[in-house]
């Protein structure tokens, strides 16, 4: 492969060369000819012996080429079959890019231009959820990679694939001077390599083409993680000769891991001998797929379900959903299955963030722990995201939804008439423990109801009314609005950022809502607002893309969660406990997020502070929205 | 003896009626000392972060206690940063909250 990238860059400065060459020629050439011109010493021969004459030469440098490396690079990027590439423009890709866009026709994919590589790599990661496979996003290899390394991070703690295209120019001496020395690196990977899940760099077009390939199969094989390809300025760039005509290998992709069959077997025991069974989903369903057979497996043992979000697991109104009260459930608890569940350990134990840090277990003595988690297929060293150590009773290194058909069926077959009787009556308590639930919430979101600031109920509550009747998918944002909206399928809810990096939320709402877009779904974010202000040129990106999506600020003019943290520290220390807004808060002046939005051509209205006001307001921006464009309403609400 | 009189002040210091208060200036307190960051402005309760306090708050003397020691993950507000008094007007402020209407009679609350 080096011999062959040695060809190539030889083939380019061949051409320079002979340019030159033919031009030294031309000119007098003042050091050969004083060479010619020194009298041999001592009787030797001459030093340099006389070159033939060449006879007449082109001087007409060549300037152009018909097939770059690049070319066959987006070759190999449509047979992967990406609709899109995210990326903020640079020199170190600009032969992919300008093959993209001339070669490969702006389509299949289509660039989306974005104003931060953080941006392109969090919209990946939004759209990568509804669609359930990876997406391409291109950066530089230095200072783009720094920018996109945390929403790579993030990517990778949320188990999502992200297909990383980064540029770089290892040749040295192919480098223009200044900046494009500041804009190459050795090994590019290396900032990232503890959070992605393989890279490479390819010195060949061959080799492009087979890593590719790999890192695809890589990146979509549970657990699915971002994977990073450098593409070389000298293999974009360089022209391919004729007879060079490198190929795509077959694209086959592996099947996700089950279950062991000794611990699916020893799991449906448990948890059909069980009194008070819970499923704990965080992550577990990757697909539609996943999200109907968690659902057969909760109906066929009438287990009590904890729902944590991580994906769209669960319909959250079927009278088995007790999320609204896990502790209660966990605490009864006699046997608890976790299907990639984040935080295993802080699930089932309480733990307590005073002075002195003390923790002590949720569960009951005795209670059985069962996880199913392909983390455990991957577990890096570096970054802390695996979280603390459970006592488990079996722990099946797999994905989570390959593996409950096996589980499923397993169940099936232990079944007795009793115990089908006391699946029923256990049944019956959930459903009505569930519609008891469902009341609380309904009274909880009465409080403050018509204050102002506006409670986040409140605006959940209005937002819902507005959606309800339409094929919608929340794209961003939590809160209330899992407790009030009807969840029932797969697509209306793709979890959160993962690693808990600040500033993916409004890129990943405008990934995700590109993906809905060729469905016709209606994307609605609530969006934070300190989110928003990391990267806002986000909604540039949704407006010259046309991408419809409704956001809802969420607009508590503050880092909440910060200005929390300071008012533990000023507490503890009994000292200051008015001074936690300093550093915390967005206020002095206030930011107007309808006129940002309408600087970025996005139709922007606020701030609602009368929650009267909000109802017509949303009903205003879906109109937009329904014509295919972004809207955002700005709501000043509550701080939770 | 020493035990004695330290309970003697303890108690003294977290009488068990609830002392007249201004509502007013407890609201502004609640706002001033952070206590809505977790319990919201109208002590509504937070997602995730705090319990609803109001209306009909805990009695005088637990909540009082809470706030000097709490158990759980609340951060703790000693004498030392809020007065009794001003703890006061803050309980005051609680304790004037109006009930909500019933949500089964707000719309939104029942599609």
């Amino acid at each position: 492969m080096a011999k062959s990238k040695k060809l190539s860059v030889g083939r380019r400065n061949f051409l320079k060369g002979a340019a030159g060459g033919a031009a030294a020629w031309v000119a007098t050439s003042g050091p050969l000819k004083a060479q010619q011109s020194e009298a041999p010493r001592n009787g030797s021969a001459p030093i340099l012996a006389k070159e033939p004459d060449p006879g007449p030469i082109s001087t007409v440098e060549v300037l152009t080429a018909d097939r770059p490396g690049a070319d066959f690079m987006v070759d190999v990027i449509k047979a992967l079959g990406f609709e899109y590439v995210f990326a903020n423009p640079g020199s170190s890709f600009r032969g992919l890019h300008e093959s993209l866009v001339n070669y490969g026709g702006n389509k299949n994919p289509e660039f989306i231009t974005c104003c931060h590589e953080e941006s392109s790599v969090a919209m990946a990661h939004g759209y990568a959820k509804v669609e359930g496979k990876p997406i391409c996003v291109l950066a530089h290899g230095t200072v783009g990679l720094q920018h996109a390394s945390m929403g790579i991070y993030n990517a990778y703690c949320d188990r999502a694939p992200i297909f990383m295209v980064i540029g770089n120019t290892l040749d040295a001496a192919t480098r223009r001077p200044g900046v494009e020395w500041a804009h190459s690196v050795q090994d590019a990977a290396v900032l990232v390599r503890d959070f992605t899940k393989w890279d490479d760099m390819p010195l060949s077009l061959q080799h492009f083409a087979e890593s590719a390939v790999r890192a695809y199969k890589i990146a979509t094989t549970p657990p699915t993680m971002p994977v990073l390809l450098v593409a070389d300025g000298e293999l974009q760039e360089t022209p391919m000769p004729a007879s060079e005509r490198p190929r795509i290998p077959k694209i086959t992709l592996a099947g996700p891991p089950q279950g062991d069959s000794g611990g699916v077997a020893e799991a449906a025991k448990l948890l059909v001998a069980a009194e008070n069974p819970v499923l704990i989903a965080d992550r577990c369903a990757r697909t539609p797929a996943g999200m109907k057979l968690f659902t057969e497996l909760a109906e066929t043992i009438q287990a009590a379900v904890v729902n944590q979000n991580g994906r769209m697991n669960f319909p959250s109104r079927h009278p088995l959903d007790q999320t609204e009260r896990a502790r209660e459930v966990i605490r009864n608890a006699d046997v608890i299955l976790g299907l990639e569940v984040w935080d295993f350990w802080g699930t089932v134990n309480n733990f307590r963030d005073q002075l002195h840090r003390t923790s002590q277990p949720i569960t009951k003595a005795g209670a059985k722990m069962i996880s199913i988690s392909a983390t455990d297929l991957n577990t890096r060293s570096n970054y802390q995201d695996f979280q603390r150590f459970p006592d488990l009773d079996l722990s099946m290194a797999a994905d989570s939804e390959a593996t409950l058909p096996a589980l499923i069926e397993a169940c099936k077959r232990l079944i007795t008439a009793d115990r089908k009787r006391a699946f029923e009556e256990r049944g019956k308590k959930l459903a009505e423990a569930h519609l008891q639930a469902e009341e609380r919430v309904r009274a909880e979101a009465s409080y403050a109801w018509d204050s102002s600031p506006i409670s986040t109920a409140r605006m959940a509550a209005e937002i819902w009314d507005k959606v309800k009747d339409k094929d919608w998918s929340l794209v961003g944002g939590r809160g209330w609005a899992m407790r009030l909206f009807n969840f029932d399928k797969h697509y209306q809810h793709v979890g959160g950022s993962g690693g808990a990096g600040e500033g993916y939320g409004a890129p990943s709402s405008v990934g995700a809502a590109l993906a809905n877009k060729k469905y016709g779904r209606l994307s609605v974010s609530i969006q934070n607002d300190g989110d928003l202000m990391y990267a806002p040129g986000v909604l540039w990106t949704a407006a010259h893309h046309k991408i419809p999506l409704l956001s809802v600020m969420h607009n508590n003019r503050a880092y909440h969660q910060e200005v929390m943290h300071l008012q533990r520290m000023a507490n503890r220390h009994q000292r200051g406990i008015t001074t936690a807004e300093i550093g915390t808060t967005l206020k002095d002046p206030f930011i107007d997020y309808a006129t940002l939005a309408r600087g970025m051509g996005v139709h922007g209205e606020g701030p609602i502070t009368d929650p009267k006001d909000l109802g017509p307001a949303l009903a205003r921006a879906l109109d937009v929205v329904s014509r295919g464009e972004p809207a955002l309403v700005d709501v000043v609400t509550q701080p939770r | 003896m020493i035990a004695m009189i330290a309970s003697a002040l303890a108690l003294a210091q977290t009488p068990a009626a609830a002392p007249a208060g201004n509502a007013q200036n407890g609201k502004k307190l609640f706002a001033r000392y952070g206590c809505f960051q977790c319990h919201g402005y109208e002590a509504q309760g937070g997602l995730g972060t705090g319990p609803r306090l109001a209306p009909k708050p805990l009695a005088w003397a637990a909540l009082s206690r809470y706030v000097r020691q709490p158990a759980g993950q609340m951060p703790p507000y000693t004498a030392k940063v809020v007065s009794d008094k001003d703890l006061a007007d803050i309980y005051a402020f609680l304790s004037a909250q109006p009930t909500p209407p019933p949500a089964k009679s707000i719309p939104l609350l029942n599609n």
